[in-house]
């Protein structure tokens, strides 16, 4: 029952805007947290913990670090469920 | 070395509140004078599920998440949450002034801190561990936060600070507020208390204390100071935010002034913990250093709004505390318990009825007491009972009394502008 990465951005989209206020049409695969989000770092660990609840995954705090991007996270956590 | 003026006056500009009787301050103050009661039976089963012997509280009346943005009620503990409705209000009733920001003060007081989001943790930790406790968890439970989220809101650099003083810390913060004005240390300074603690844990923690009314049955008459059967107070939760100013400050920007803080009186019991030291001395003393440090006296009182929570105990040392300072001048004055109304919101009640007593001042009304029946043979002091009654004109002064645990007692000298 793995999520398809399409699923994984829009839940990633409902927690971000969720978070944030942004809309979740802003949350795509080419932004960045930080410059194109404005996603400080107790942010992006809420973040990181709701998708872990969310999509069953494990997502270290030394792996948190290089999700740079949306796209990022969803592949990261794409292969985190694969494995 | 420039020293500050030798007088500051310290006017208030502006109001903002969200409480049991209203979402804002002028429909907290309507409802008020027409002698409603905010006490409602609670919509859960804390009582069933826990054995706590109270079902109802006077819970606030617009809660934030109609006003706050979603973010903003995820990232902030309701303690918080209400605070930055009621600064906000209070900041756009004051005319939003231009000030610099390293004029600017926050002083925002809880009794007893972000207790919603320390008891949640608790819970996600017990049940779910350490790797779903959520980030933001301190910063929202800390009891600072309200007044650094304040702070954050305006700019305010001057200071930010929360002292408490359990049931005395609106009030106390507001005459901190105060002091930093007179201290030359800021212009302006948004100040008062907040609470939010209608949560199984405190409620059976108060109930425990044996200080709550149990008067289950009839929640809009459980709040009755100087009834003669009171059987406790009524917790309650919200925010009350004054913005004050240096009179100078108001006056160069053409401000609405409501009325002045004059004087602030603090004193400590060091006597018990919770109960007050039934002398009264320490009472005595807060109201006469705040009457001194306005340079007026206790004849030229007219009003007070008294702390009376409803306890048997607590409401009669207070108003022999009166008799005590006032003599037979306490004859002349009109005396309020408006946590008949509201119940007690606890690090919020001492700002909100520092707002009442402003109010009373500025529209020459004193708030009724309301669910009196049966005044209690001992009461000292002339009480406004079902209706509002009329204050003289002319120069006028009113007293705020704020006590709390711990033998904190804090009474501000409120005089017209």
């Amino acid at each position: 029952m793995a999520y398809t990465s399409q699923e994984i951005l829009e839940g990633l989209a409902e927690i971000v805007a969720e978070e944030t206020g942004l809309p979740t049409d802003a949350v795509v695969s080419e932004k960045s947290f930080t410059d194109d989000l404005d996603i400080d770092s107790l942010s992006m660990m809420t973040i990181v913990t709701h998708a872990e609840d969310k999509f069953g995954v494990r997502i270290p705090d030394d792996e948190v670090k290089n999700l740079t991007t949306v796209g990022d996270a969803v592949s990261y956590i794409e292969g985190a469920q694969a494995a | 070395m420039t020293a500050a003026p030798a007088s500051r006056d310290v006017v208030v500009t502006g109001l903002g509140a969200t409480t049991p009787l209203g979402g804002d301050a002028p429909s907290t103050w309507a409802a008020a004078l027409a002698g409603e009661s905010g006490a409602r039976t609670l919509d859960n089963d804390w009582a069933e599920k826990y054995e706590i012997p109270v079902t109802f509280a006077a819970t606030i009346k617009v809660t934030p998440d109609q006003v706050l943005s979603r973010p903003e009620t995820k990232r902030m503990d309701p303690s918080t949450q209400y605070a930055m409705v009621a600064a906000r209000e209070a900041w756009q009733d004051a005319g939003a002034p231009e000030v610099d920001g390293e004029r600017l003060g926050a002083v925002v007081s809880s009794g007893i801190g972000g207790i919603w989001t320390t008891l949640d943790g608790w819970d996600t930790l017990k049940e779910r561990g350490a790797r779903r406790m959520l980030p933001m968890t301190v910063p929202m439970l800390m009891p600072n936060s309200p007044a650094a989220y304040v702070s954050l809101e305006f700019g305010a650099k001057a200071g930010a600070h929360a002292l408490v003083s359990a049931c005395a810390s609106g009030a106390e913060a507001i005459g901190y507020g105060v002091d930093m004005i007179r201290a030359g240390r800021a212009d302006v300074v948004v100040c008062g208390g907040t609470e939010a603690t209608i949560h199984p844990m405190p409620i059976a923690a108060f109930a425990a204390s044996r200080t709550l009314s149990l008067r289950n049955d009839d929640p809009q008459g459980a709040s009755r100071p100087y009834d003669i059967d009171r059987d406790g107070f009524v917790i309650g939760e919200g925010a009350a935010i004054v913005v004050l100013e240096s009179a100078e400050h108001a006056a160069a920007r053409g401000a609405r002034v409501y009325a002045k803080i004059a004087g602030v009186g603090l004193s400590a019991d060091a006597y018990h913990i919770t109960s007050p030291d039934p002398e009264g001395t320490g009472q005595v003393s807060a109201m006469r250093r705040s009457l001194e440090d306005a340079g007026v006296t206790s004849r030229d009182v007219v009003h007070v709004n008294a702390h009376a929570t409803s306890t048997k105990v607590g409401d009669l040392t207070e108003t022999a505390s009166i008799r005590t300072l006032m003599g037979g001048e306490a004859d002349h004055v009109r005396l309020s318990a408006t946590k008949s109304m509201t119940g007690h919101l606890l690090g919020g009640a001492g700002a909100l009825e520092t707002i009442f007593t402003i109010k009373a001042v500025h529209d020459r009304l004193a708030p009724p007491t309301i669910n009196v029946e049966n005044p209690d043979p001992e009461l000292q002091v002339p009480l406004v009972r079902s209706t509002p009654e009329k204050l003289p004109d002319g120069d006028i002064v009113a007293l705020n009394n704020s006590f709390g645990f711990g033998g904190h007692n804090v009474a501000l000298t409120v005089t017209s502008a």
